[in-house]
Parts: structure tokens; sequence; C-alpha cells
């Protein structure tokens, strides 16, 4: 069933590419309005640009202040991701290597984490964050990442840890290693492929998170891409080309990444839990 | 099957493993701290202020609240915004659920068959995945432009189905359905790749000797894929579910809740209270209205998830 190519299987090729061309349609919409002028966009509004022109991209990318979100952007996710690789990977080697009711419990309290929605203490939090001193600041969005998505990261990390032998451990600790060294040198580099995951899962979300940066961030320079897609979008609303260019530039770099990891990534949100 | 349960194991675990797993001697408490640290700042601390909060006056600015008791939650159940909201975002979510879990299995079963542009076909219906909602959301609000000659609506003339041309985000009762269609349009391909891991764990002998007892495609898929995807279902409805209710960038971007109040939702009830009324105390009475929500269906979905975990 699954080697064969016959006449039905065909027919249901051309089916699936019908449906993906018309999925693919706003996108069609947006990437051909971005590359037409004024006049273009009045008259053939559907047609191919013709002739293609440029003009709008480079103004959509000095209005939006790309370059310098995508800095942004990238230094918030690198480094709450790495943040939360280290400190996960360590709180989820204790849970899964601990016995005992206390450390059980503390597992059952970052599994919490994972049903509590973030709007619940949304509000006292940025009371926390202002009060911190760190609202405007790389380091509280960063700290909000990690604390927002470490019981997630805990889950898979202390899942994936339980199903390993603790063998190799007891073997390096029995040679005189410290925990610390037994964990760096002989348990994380196991962790490689829920390390992966994890980091897929997070740096996707937090890339694209838009609600706090837009609470945090706003007006302090250091917004990231999605919250200042979202100022120069509402500011240009009527000018459709540089809008499309802008979403078209914006949405590139992750779109790119994401062709050339499409397998990892994929397999990254097919084994993980939630997006 | 086990490829759509997480977390994903290292390794088949033999009984002997699993028993010799706690002999390992144990980390000092020092590994659990730094996380618990900031897990407690960053969302603990803030949850327990925030639903006590929720039985105060509290404005936001300052320290001065005083407790009033239920009535956030009376001013609630008399707010006909706020029950628009609550009926909103019930709309929303069982409108994405049913669809996104319907077209996610279809494309699955669509791609997961011998067509040569299977690969190419769940990158493209993946990749909206990976883009920020804010953006995918200003790209529908183009498609869904009101003019009669741009987006959508010229499509549809082009198709010689100008008659169904309409103001998308504008006409109050159709605007929670073209946003509702926005989130599937971005999230189906999630439903989907979680359908194909699930069909991935279907043995292939089992459809063999049933198509040797001359099952046909239809007998096959309801007594042997249909009941072993079950796990892979559930996941793609509570992952809908929880991201139906707590819906909130799409439409802020797309109508900020308009027209009128026509695809307001909790979520951007809440926010508004909190940031344009000031009004803390009431939003985070509608925050914690949310939250029970959330966590009712958050709550069935790792029982569902452990006891799976258990009976492996």
């Amino acid at each position: 069933m699954r080697t064969r190519y016959r006449p039905r299987t065909f027919v249901l090729e051309i089916v699936m590419v019908a449906l993906a061309v018309a999925f693919l349609f706003p996108v069609y919409a947006l990437v051909t309005l971005a590359f037409k002028d004024p006049e273009q966009i009045a008259n053939k509004p559907l047609s191919l640009p013709d002739p293609p022109s440029v003009g709008s991209f480079g103004t959509a990318w000095e209005s939006a202040s790309l370059s310098s979100a995508l800095l942004n952007s990238t230094l918030i996710t690198v480094a709450s991701v790495l943040a939360l690789i280290v400190l996960g990977s360590l709180a989820a080697y204790f849970l899964a290597r601990k016995a005992g009711r206390l450390s059980y419990s503390l597992y059952i309290l970052f599994l919490v984490g994972i049903i509590l929605p973030f709007q619940l203490g949304m509000i006292p939090l940025y009371q926390l964050v202002n009060d911190l001193g760190l609202l405007g600041t790389y380091q509280g969005m960063i700290l909000f990442y990690t604390g927002i998505q470490l019981p997630f990261t805990v889950f898979l990390y202390t899942g994936f840890i339980r199903s390993l032998p603790a063998d190799y451990t007891n073997a390096a600790l029995i040679d005189g290693a410290s925990h610390l060294q037994a964990f760096v040198h002989v348990i994380f580099p196991l962790l490689r492929p829920i390390t992966g995951t994890v980091l897929i899962l997070n740096a996707v979300h937090i890339w694209n998170d838009f609600f706090t940066p837009l609470l945090y961030l706003g007006g302090s320079g250091r917004e990231t891409v999605p919250v200042r897609v979202f100022a120069f979008v509402n500011e240009y609303t009527s000018d459709y080309g540089l809008v499309a260019a802008g979403l078209v530039l914006a949405a590139l770099p992750i779109l790119l990444v994401f062709l050339v990891l499409q397998r990892y990534v994929i397999r990254g949100f097919s084994s993980g839990l939630k997006g | 099957m086990t490829a759509v349960i997480t977390p994903p194991a290292a390794k088949p675990q033999t009984p002997a493993k699993r028993a010799g797993r706690r002999s390992g001697i144990a980390p000092p408490w020092l590994f659990a701290a730094p996380a618990l640290v900031v897990y407690a700042l960053v969302m603990l601390y803030p949850s327990i202020v925030g639903a006590g909060s929720a039985f105060t006056d509290w404005s936001g600015v300052g320290e001065q609240r005083s407790f009033v008791g239920l009535a956030n939650f009376q001013q609630l159940i008399h707010d006909d915004q706020a029950l628009g909201a609550i009926r909103n975002t019930l709309l929303l979510t069982a409108a994405i659920v049913v669809v996104q879990t319907g077209l996610g299995l279809l494309l699955a079963l669509g791609v997961h068959t011998t067509i040569k542009s299977r690969m190419i076909l769940r990158v493209i219906f993946f990749a909206p995945m990976v883009v920020s909602p804010v953006m995918v959301a200003f790209l529908w609000k183009y498609v869904y432009n009101p003019a009669p000659d741009a987006g959508l609506n010229a499509a549809l003339n082009a198709v010689g189905l100008g008659a169904l041309r309409q103001d998308w985000l504008g006409n109050p009762s159709i605007a929670i359905w073209s946003v509702a269609f926005t989130v599937i349009w971005q999230c189906a391909g999630y439903s989907m790749v979680i359908f194909l891991a699930g069909l991935e764990g279907v043995p292939q002998e089992l459809h063999e000797s049933a198509m040797v007892d001359g099952a046909g495609t239809a007998a096959r898929f309801r007594h042997i894929t249909w009941p072993l995807l079950a796990p892979a279902l559930t996941i793609n409805v509570m992952l809908s579910t929880v991201g139906g209710l707590t819906l909130f960038t799409q439409i802020i971007a797309m109508t900020n809740g308009g027209p009128g109040y026509a695809t307001d939702t909790l979520s951007t009830v809440l926010y508004k209270q909190a940031f344009v009324f000031g009004k803390f105390g009431y939003s985070t009475a509608v925050a914690l209205v949310l939250a029970l929500f959330v966590a009712a269906v958050s709550f069935i979905q790792l029982a569902y998830l452990r006891s799976r975990e258990t009976a492996a």
C-alpha cells in the first residue's frame, strides 16, 4: 500500500498540491505586494509585479529599525535558551536522581507551572520587574523567559534523565569526580537529543513572543522583532507595499533557519508538548 | 506511538534498569536551587499575589488595596463585556479545536502516503508555525482587506465568487470566525506533525494482514489507524484548547477586540482592564477565571499523560 504509485495516488497528489497552492495564497499576496509600487497595487492587486520594485525593502528595513531589532531578539533568545538549558538540566538531574517525598513534591511543583497561565501573575510580575529596575532591559526579558519556560524544560529533561541508567555517573563518582564534573562530562553529553528539543521549542517560542516584550520593552530601544513590526505596521497602516516588505523581511530570518533545520524543528515540535 | 508522548525516552527501559536508577548517588540540592529561585520569582510568587489581588480593589499603582471579597466576581457576572468575552473565548476555542484538529488529521493522512510531494508539503504546511503570531495576524489582516479589489475579496472575484466578498474583520458576526481561521491556518501544520508522529507508530503489518482479510481503506482506517491515533488526538485537542482559551496576540493585532466587543476574549479583556482602565484587581479576577478554565483542561491533559507514562 505504501510502496506503489497508483492512479489513485496521482489523484491524491493533485488534490494535496492544489490544497498547498490555496494554503500559500496569503503568502503569494504578501510577497507580490512587497515588490509592487503604489500604482501596481491599486490597479493589479493579484498579478505578479511587473516590473518588480525593491524600493520598499530598504525603506521598511530602515523605518522598522530591523537590524537593531534582530540584534535584540537574538541576544534575548540566545541568553534565555542558554539559561534554560543550564538551569533546567541541572534541576532535572537532581529531580530525576534524588529519591524521596521532598524531591517528588518539588517535581510536582515545577509541573504546576505548566498548568498556570501566565496571565494570572502577569500584573504582579510587571510590578516586580519594575521594582527591580529591570523594565526595558535585556536582563528583565531573560529572567522572564527563563522563569516562564523552566517548568516545561524541567519536565522534558527529567523524563529523559529518568530513562538513562545511573551506572555511568556512579562510575565517575567512584573515580573521584565531583557531582558537577560527573554532570558536565558524563550526563550532559548524553542529553543531546532532548537538549535539541528544548532548544528548538524554547527558541521558537521566545523569538516569536509578543505580549511580554511589548509590555516590558516598549519604548526602550531594545524592542524585539515582533514588537518593532507591530509598531511599524500600526504606523504605516495604509502603505501596503511598505508594510508587506517589512513583514517579509521580519519573517525571513526564522523561515530560513527553519528551512535549513526543518527535520529537527518538525521532530522537536512533534515530540515536545507545547509550542 | 511513543513519539507523541513526552518526554521522549532515551532508550527502552528494562525493569532492572528502572530499579537500579534510584541506587545512583544523588546530586546535592544545590543543583535544583537556581532553577527553583528563578521559577519561584517569576511564576509562583506573582501568581499567588495575582490570585490574591482578585479579591481586592487594587488599582495597580502603589500598595494601597483593600479586601473586597467576591465583589470583582459579582461585577464580572454583570459585566456584558466580560460575559461576551467568555462567550467569544469558548466559541473561538471550539472552532479552533474542531477545525484545526480535523484539518490536521486530513493533512497528515494526505502526506503519510506515497505521493511524491509529501516531504515538501509537510514543510509548507508546518512553516507558518515558526513565524510570529503578530506577523501572521498582519498578513491575514491584509488578506481580509475590506476593499473589494484586494486580498481575499479580489481572489474570490477572480474565481467568480464575487458575491461572497465581505468586510471580513469589520462585520461583527463574521470577525470572530475570520480570526479563528487565521489561527487555524497557522497551527493546522502543528496538528499535522503530531498526527504524523502517531501515524508512523501504526505497524504496517496490521494494515497488510487486514488487506489480506479483505478490509477496505475505510475499514482499515476505522479499526486500525483511528484507535492507534488516540494519543495524538488527545494531545492535539488539549494543545489547541489551551491555545484557543489564551488567544491574545492575533486578536490585538487584527481587531483589538472589535468591532465593538465582537472579538474580545478573556485575555484581551483582562489586558484592557489592567493597562487601559487601571483596574488591576478586577483584571486579576478575570485572569483567575481564565486560569481556572486553563487549569481544568491542562489538569486532564497531565493526568492523561501520566497515566500513559505508567501504563507504558
